[in-house]
């Protein structure tokens, strides 16, 4: 009975050691791969403030306003006036669409026996 | 083990035998045993020492290399982070009330040399010169010849002339990463942003501090890792500072002017919308401060807040508002505006000697009568009159935050006699900062109510203590109304949108003393819009403008700021959402967008 307890500790002892080792060793894995995310994380935002950057930049108001110049024959860009307001009852309705057609009788060709629409 | 018996049966017949105690011979087992024992118990307690030695000897051994490590090994972030605290180690970016950027940081890199690891010193003096044609090449060559074992070559490199340096090959020349301010909109709100340098500065990182504007006086906002991140929110609109900063510098280069300022602000909230100050600067390449002449005449000058002005009649709309508020008059009650009028021997004359006689208290306004004003101001008295400035914050600099607004200390003088009194009513002999007018005109256009004027972004009304009864308020906008329909401001008449102002005209002194220049003004439209229900103060101010299309230089406000600040009305307006308050004219040039 001793001998089978001791048998079933040493047992337990190596396993506890194996599941351990292994443990130690995921760890040590899932800390590599974090690091390497977070390495990434950082690339990304610093790459991100650069695209923010360089949006904030190629957004400046003069130069939109000189593309605006150059662009002037085909986008007709003007500083927003005054008179460039409208109200809303000054828009028309877009005009009512045709009603649908169901039942077509045909008047055309009436008469001309034989023809028929293909 | 064998236990030795305490009474041998042997020895004690033996004992009785020969007649002894047999006692004894129990008594001297007894001893035996205990002497056995004592043995026994000292050597393990002596083996347990030993053990417990052993096991401290090595806990201290294991603690010692463990600290040695930790002692010289380099610092190490730890890997295993729990996310959620956002520690940002950059400096904070600021953005507009929008949320568009107005500053941010850019990654770049500084070069240095160790001359000790370079081989060819000479050929990396000369292609360091070719690369960077502002470095000089014997300058090069003298700093890695000498016995200097570090040099900074260059602060900030692009990752072009990075990449060419590295192509040199040359072991002693090390990049260190830089973190630098950028701010991609150029030379716009330049006075209020200020700039950036670097602070302390180390191989592998370097401080980056705020010199000046918003940048030095959040500083401690913007470089606390404790924010995550979170960018500085200004008042400011960049599309609205845009187009003003346009409208503001055509209208100073065609009315010759030297400086021009204008500053647009929310009657209820305090928050400014758009400050203007030019000329300007890059705070990407931040001038030197100027080493001569007049600190007033460089571009760092922020004339809004730092230029302190005698501003002229606008400051009448303040004289007749708190008569109207006491109860003296009403806007209809008649003043003797007539001369001659002299206050301790001093005459009080009228623009181009005119003599207006009696007129309405809003006529005075309208038609700018120093005398109309000035005997209101008597009326008031001087306490009073110094009181009501005080309380508009007109004896103090402003509040406004950013670190040239406290030094725009307004200049009033010391006695505040009669003719100070009169003088004052018609802003002559005070000297205040556009940003002071800004701030009074809002009393008056927001109802009554003093609002300090800020940079940051606001979520709702910041009315501070009540200055002005509505109904002195109301009567001062109408009036302010009057000068535009049919004063002195008639160019700022649009069909567009009604806007009230004040126009003030004010010769410029001499600098150290010697009374005033015959062909130099400071020309000052204060205005608040819309009319009927006022959200917006503009405050446009020419330094020595002059209109030359008539026969003779037209100086006055009329001609000048009141046209400039008519344009930016009609061109911000718009941008801050106003609807114009007449229709457009031409329907037909609305074309269906639907379908």
């Amino acid at each position: 009975m001793r001998t089978l307890m001791y048998m079933l500790t040493a047992l337990a002892v190596i396993g506890l050691a194996f599941w351990a080792y292994r443990e130690n060793y995921k760890t040590q894995a899932a800390l590599d791969e974090l690091q390497t995310l977070q390495r990434q994380i950082g690339q990304s935002h610093a790459r991100l403030n650069m695209l923010r950057a360089e949006w904030a930049y190629l957004n400046r108001p003069d130069r939109l306003r000189e593309l605006a110049d150059i662009n002037f024959d085909r986008l007709g860009l003007l500083p927003l006036r005054a008179d460039q307001f409208g109200r809303v009852d000054e828009v028309a309705f877009p005009p009512p669409a045709p009603l649908p057609i169901t039942d077509p009788v045909e008047v055309m060709n009436r008469g001309q026996s034989g023809e028929t629409d293909p | 083990m064998i236990r030795t018996p305490l009474r041998p049966l042997a020895r004690v017949l033996e004992a009785r035998a020969k007649g002894e105690n047999p006692d004894a011979i129990e008594r001297e087992n007894i001893r035996l045993r205990h002497e056995q024992m004592q043995d026994r118990a000292r050597s393990r307690a002596e083996s347990r020492l030993l053990v417990l030695g052993l096991c401290f000897l090595c806990a201290y051994i294991v603690i010692g290399a463990r600290m040695g490590f930790v002692a010289s090994t380099e610092p190490m972030e730890p890997r295993a982070q729990a996310p959620g605290a956002q520690i940002a180690a950059q400096r904070a970016d600021i953005v507009d009330r929008k949320g568009r950027i107005l500053a941010t940081n850019f990654e770049t890199h500084a070069l240095y040399a160790q001359p000790q690891q370079m081989i060819d010193r000479e050929g990396a003096a000369e292609k360091l010169a070719e690369i960077f044609p502002d470095l000089d090449r014997e300058r090069l060559l003298g700093q890695f010849t000498g016995s200097r074992k570090f040099v900074w070559v260059k602060r900030k490199i692009s990752p072009e002339q990075k990449q060419a340096v590295h192509d040199l090959g040359e072991p002693g020349l090390l990049f260190g990463p830089r973190e630098m301010r950028l701010y991609p909109n150029g030379r716009l709100a330049a006075h209020v942003l200020g700039g950036a340098s670097f602070g302390k500065e180390g191989v592998s990182a370097a401080e980056v501090i705020g010199v000046a504007g918003v940048e030095k006086q959040f500083d401690q906002f913007l470089r606390d890792p404790g924010n995550g991140g979170k960018p500085l929110q200004l008042s400011l609109d960049l599309t609205i500072q845009a187009a003003a900063e346009r409208v503001l510098r055509g209208g100073m280069r065609l009315l010759n002017a030297k400086g021009a300022t204008s500053i647009l602000m929310d009657v209820h909230t305090g928050e400014v919308i758009s400050v203007v100050s030019l000329p300007d600067f890059d705070p990407n390449d931040r001038p030197r401060p100027p080493t001569e002449g007049e600190p007033a005449d460089s571009p760092l000058f922020n004339r809004a807040v730092q230029g302190v002005y005698e501003l002229g009649s606008t400051f009448k709309i303040f004289a007749a508002a708190q008569a109207v508020d006491l109860g003296l008059v009403t806007p209809d009650t008649i003043i003797d505006a007539s001369g001659p009028m002299r206050i301790g021997g001093f005459p009080i004359g009228e623009f181009r000697q005119k003599n207006y006689g009696k007129m309405s208290v809003a006529d005075v306004i309208v038609h700018s009568s120093n005398r109309g004003t000035g005997r209101m101001a008597l009326e008031i008295g001087g306490e009073r009159q110094k009181a009501f400035l005080e309380h508009l914050g007109m004896l103090d600099p402003t509040p406004f935050e950013i670190v040239e607004a406290a030094g725009g200390q307004p200049l009033y003088p010391d006695r505040w006699g009669e003719l100070s009194t009169v003088t004052i009513s018609y802003g002559h002999g005070i000297s205040t900062t556009p940003m002071h007018l800004a701030a009074g005109y809002a009393a008056i256009a927001n109802g009554g109510h003093y609002v300090s004027p800020t940079i940051l972004r606001q979520t709702g009304p910041q009315y501070g203590p009540r200055v002005l009864s509505p109904r002195a308020a109301d009567a001062a906008s109408r009036m302010l109304r009057k000068v535009v329909t049919d004063g002195t401001a008639s160019f700022a008449r649009m069909p567009s949108y009604a806007l009230g102002g004040k126009t003030g005209t004010a010769d410029k002194p001499r600098p150290r003393g010697g009374g005033y220049y015959d062909d130099k003004v400071i020309a000052t439209f204060a205005s608040i819009f819309p009319a009927d229900d006022p959200k917006y103060v503009l405050i446009v101010t020419l330094d020595e403008p002059a209109e030359t299309s008539g026969d003779r230089p037209r100086r006055s406000a009329g001609w000048t700021a009141v046209p400039v600040a008519a344009e930016m009305i009609g061109r911000i307006a718009p941008l801050l959402g106003l609807r114009p308050q007449v229709e457009p004219l031409a329907p037909t040039g609305i074309t269906l967008t639907s379908n």
